[in-house]
């Protein structure tokens, strides 16, 4: 795109040269170079607004990468020997961002206890700790107050009953004289202070903030308490008994003198046991990795959810691949007629939403309003996703159901392109349909359509959504003490047992489960890869 | 020279950028004059809420907008989405400065440090009792409350009439004189998954809440589903499961159970006040009473109550705070949410205003029968355990195992 427009513009006209090959004898900067022009000032502009807002927000890795990246966008596409990379770089950039991003951020994740309670960062446990322990002192009136300032430094006017009093964070309450008061009660007029008009405070966010965390001390008294104001027109006496200690890190209970110290769990404990109870996140090594494998509970039910998710797959991949196939080879045959209409029609359940059909089905399943029972049945009392085994059952019919068509669609295209010639062949040396269909048709579509099957049985391992949508993992295997169920695969199990559900949740587990998931079904795909290359020695 | 162009796009994009008005510097800063309304150019407070209150809402920012100057954003969510999005994004420091939630969220929010306490000052006794203590969390005031809501006893007035039965034989009686001897009474299980948030006052009317209470009314974490009431109250579901009555099935799921209730196939359903207007809508009288007991104690349903949380990490703390407790907390604002998205408001005398709806009255009624569903993080852990053990009991499995099963689970997640 971007040959030297330095040779365009010195390209001689002298009738003795030959005429040049068409691709390098353009003149000027042309059209083409102009797009590109264009297009780039877009990606730049874009590029500098991100780095820009990266820079408000002060997010220093982000903005690091942006420069980064942009720099090297400008690079590749106004150099000239970087033609590879041209085609290269969106794709390499949306590999780094939605691959090997999520990747490393789900690995590292996995090595944390990130989760409730364990949300932020130490500083933010400690501010957590602080505001769940400071308490309104419990016969504290409301005074109007009134914020005032003195050059740089802030303090309170209360009125208490008719005497106004200032102080600052270091200076406790004491009365002044000479206040004016409005209607409210709040101060208007301090002799030696200037008043912060409301509209200031509104609209500057750090005096805000200062204006928050201020705590003027009613006394000399340190337990007596302190005014702080939450709106900044009325103030209370409030009362803390934890301090932070930056250095020591500790917080400490000035009341009963116990020291929470953090812990290697992301919490602030006391030395008999007690702890705080915001927490924050560190790195736990193993331990969510070992913890599936070792709690003696999870054992029995994971196993059992093990085995149904093989089955599950497995099943799928098989019924629906011999379902299609069947239908293929029924609609392939010239002799059925208007087979473009019925193939449409068969082809009709891949183009509904899977949840939307999986919704539907469990309402067709119902065992006392669902159509399956009423019509299929004769209005018997089937359990249908009620039943361990029935609703293993119903998990399959449905998932057949969706993605039969599939295997159809597949299977029609790879029928229509087996050669002519070797069925013909096959034909005259007296093959019968039977014996055409299993030496001819079949390995050959097995050579185009294996790896199809082994992607579907990725897919299906990690099929959450009919699980989550038709039975919902239940029903609830009796008897065990994990939440989970009869028709759990693995992905919904680990959504259950890791709490991400509702209730306590625990990213790091579910991060390291489905790290353990993913290699599983990277070894099992790697081991089909490998067989299916014998198919091909055909 | 082609440094020099790849210099030029850089410079000549920035200053489109400048020019289409990018620029995110605050334009200016704290330049008042005393007295003047309001100046809070450039500060935006950001509220979380669904879509039902965010109208309301922003009506109620109109008169704070203009008196402050500040801008307040309503960012719409789906409301169970708040929840979690909350917890991810208050510590990276992206997320509001007040969200609308309920209020069993509260323990997990207070663990993870997202949220700020609020002081209601002189104002808190005019809220409902039960709505400040749902929003409490180890003494300390969590929310501005504003609404709360509880499952009642609905009828069918064309039906049965309109008066309440006392207890649960007085309703199958009434339910079966009307010729509803199959259906008297339609329990919402959420299809085979299990409800017990629909079914817990009838449990308490056996004597067996989820946690003990202690004298002040607040839970202890001592499970409290064990014992005699809890081991009757399973024999009550199983008396009346697939094995017994019939009554109870786990094929009702939310939509089947309104249809049924709302064409008349059955008499009675226990239900919230949103599925009022499904009911109404398909033209049937409806009266709203307390729960009848089916034990020998007062069926107390859960209340749940809503609120407005404040982000422990916002920097707007003080125009949030002022939003919160001289705007959202007024009757006029709270009389707005209540038009906007009917449930029984938290302030008293709003709740009174409204409860000349005989719909409204009923589900007070019943919520004051209530107790607040306990907001500590645990409750999640109970959840998983006990809706199950409502379906396997329905399904006539044996009551002792299942129920005791279910506590020891309960037990030991809670305790480990």
């Amino acid at each position: 795109m971007s040959v030297g427009q330095q040779r365009a513009e010195t390209a001689p006209s002298s009738p003795a040269v030959p005429p040049e090959s068409h691709a390098r004898s353009w003149k000027g900067p042309g059209w083409g170079f102009v797009a590109k022009l264009l297009l780039m000032m877009l990606v730049n502009a874009v590029g500098v607004a991100a780095i820009l807002s990266a820079y408000n927000v002060g997010s220093w890795v982000i903005l690091g990468v942006l420069v980064v990246l942009l720099g090297v966008a400008d690079w590749i596409y106004f150099a000239k020997r970087t033609i590879a990379l041209k085609y290269l770089f969106p794709g390499l950039l949306f590999l780094a961002t939605f691959q090997m991003f999520t990747l490393a951020y789900t690995g590292y994740v996995a090595f944390t206890n990130y989760g409730t309670g364990h949300l932020g960062s130490m500083q933010q446990a400690v501010d957590a700790a602080l505001i769940q322990d400071e308490q309104r002192a419990q016969d504290s009136p409301t005074y109007p107050l009134s914020v005032v300032r003195d050059g740089d430094l802030l303090g309170f006017a209360v009125n208490d009953e008719g005497v106004v009093r200032v102080g600052t964070a270091e200076e406790p309450l004491a009365p002044v004289s000479g206040a004016v008061v409005d209607d409210s009660g709040a101060a208007t007029e301090v002799p030696g202070w200037e008043i912060v008009p409301r509209a200031q405070l509104f609209s500057d966010q750090s005096l805000q903030q200062e204006v928050v965390s201020l705590r003027v001390p009613v006394s000399d008294d340190a337990t007596d308490g302190s005014i702080r104001t939450r709106e900044g027109t009325t103030g209370a006496i409030y009362t803390s008994t934890l301090e932070w200690d930056p250095d020591a890190q500790t917080i400490t209970d000035t009341e009963t003198g116990t020291v929470y110290a953090p812990n290697d769990r992301g919490n602030f404990v006391s030395p008999d046991g007690e702890r705080l109870a915001a927490g924050w996140y560190v790195n736990v090594g193993f331990e969510n990795f070992v913890r599936a494998f070792t709690d003696a509970n999870y054992a029995e039910p994971l196993l059992k959810v093990t085995l149904w998710t093989f089955a599950f797959a497995i099943l799928t991949v098989l019924t629906s691949f011999g379902l299609g196939l069947l239908f293929a080879m029924i609609y392939n045959d010239p002799r059925v007629r208007g087979r473009k209409v019925l193939r449409t029609v068969f082809i009709l359940p891949y183009a509904f939403p899977a949840f939307m059909s999986a919704l539907l089905w469990r309402g067709m399943l119902n065992a006392e309003f669902g159509v399956v029972n009423e019509w299929f049945f004769l209005g018997a009392d089937i359990n249908w996703l009620g039943d361990p085994w029935l609703a293993k059952f119903a998990i399959l019919w449905v998932n057949l159901w969706l993605s039969y068509p599939y295997w159809f669609l597949v299977t029609t295209g790879a029928l229509q392109s087996l050669p002519g010639d070797t069925l013909e062949a096959a034909r005259v040396d007296g093959a019968g349909r039977w014996r055409t269909f299993r030496s001819i048709v079949l390995p050959l579509l097995m050579v185009s359509t294996a790896p199809l099957a082994i992607a579907s049985f990725a897919f299906n391992f990690n099929n959450f959504t009919i699980i989550y949508m038709l039975t919902g993992g239940g029903p609830a295997f009796s008897g065990t003490s994990v939440p989970i169920g009869s028709t759990d695969i693995l992905i919904s199990a680990i959504y259950q047992i890791s709490g991400v559900s509702g209730g306590r949740a625990d990213y790091g587990l579910a991060s390291a489960l489905s790290i353990i998931v993913f290699i599983v079904i990277g070894i099992v795909s790697a081991i089909a890869f490998r067989q299916t290359r014998k198919l091909e020695e055909i | 020279m082609r440094k020099h162009m790849t210099l030029g796009v850089v410079v000549a994009s920035a200053l489109l950028l400048a020019a289409c008005g990018g620029d995110p510097e605050p334009a200016e800063t704290a330049e008042t004059s005393p007295g003047a309304a309001g100046d809070g150019a450039g500060t935006e407070l950001v509220v979380w809420s669904d879509a039902e209150r965010a109208e309301a809402i922003a009506n109620a920012a109109e008169g704070f907008e203009a008196d402050t100057g500040a801008t307040v954003t309503v960012v719409q969510k789906n409301f169970e989405d708040l929840r979690a999005d909350f917890l991810a994004q208050v510590p990276t420091g992206e997320g509001p400065d007040i969200t609308v939630g309920a209020h069993d969220w509260l323990g997990e929010f207070v663990e993870s440090g997202v949220v700020d306490t609020i002081d209601l000052a002189d104002r808190a006794a005019d809220f409902e009792q039960v709505t400040l203590d749902a929003l409490t969390y180890e003494g300390q005031l969590y929310a501005l409350p504003y609404a709360q809501e509880a499952v009642g006893l609905i009828q069918n007035v064309d039906l049965v009439g309109s008066e309440a039965p006392a207890t649960w034989d007085e309703l199958i009686e009434m339910a079966t004189d009307a010729g509803f001897e199959d259906r008297p009474f339609v329990l919402y299980t959420n299809g085979a998954e299990g409800d017990m948030y629909t079914s817990y006052a009838f449990q308490t009317s056996f004597g067996a809440p989820v946690f003990v209470q202690d004298e002040a009314g607040s839970y202890t974490s001592e499970v409290g589903l064990g014992g005699e009431g809890g081991l009757a109250y399973a024999e009550w579901i199983s008396e009346n499961g697939r094995e017994g009555t019939g009554y109870f099935t786990d094929t009702i799921d939310y939509d089947i159970g309104n249809e049924l209730f709302a064409t008349g196939e059955t008499p009675f359903i226990v239900q919230g006040p949103w599925t009022i207007p499904t009911y109404q809508d398909a033209g049937v009288e409806v009266a709203v009473n307390p729960i009848p007991a089916a034990g020998g104690e007062t069926a107390a349903p859960f209340v749940g109550v809503q609120g407005f949380y404040l982000s422990s990490q916002s920097s707007n703390a003080l125009l949030a705070n002022e939003f919160l407790a001289n705007y959202l907390a007024t009757d006029e604002a709270q009389q707005a949410l209540y038009d906007a998205d009917p449930r029984i408001p938290a302030l008293t005398a709003v709740a009174e205003s409204v409860a000349d709806d005989p719909v409204i009255a009923g589900f007070l009624a019943s919520a004051q029968n209530g107790v607040p569903m306990p907001n500590i993080p645990e409750m999640g852990a109970v959840w998983d355990f006990w809706n199950p053990a409502q379906i396997a009991l329905i399904n006539g499995e044996d009551p002792e195992s299942v129920w005791t099963t279910m506590v020891e689970n309960i037990e030991s997640t809670i305790g480990g």
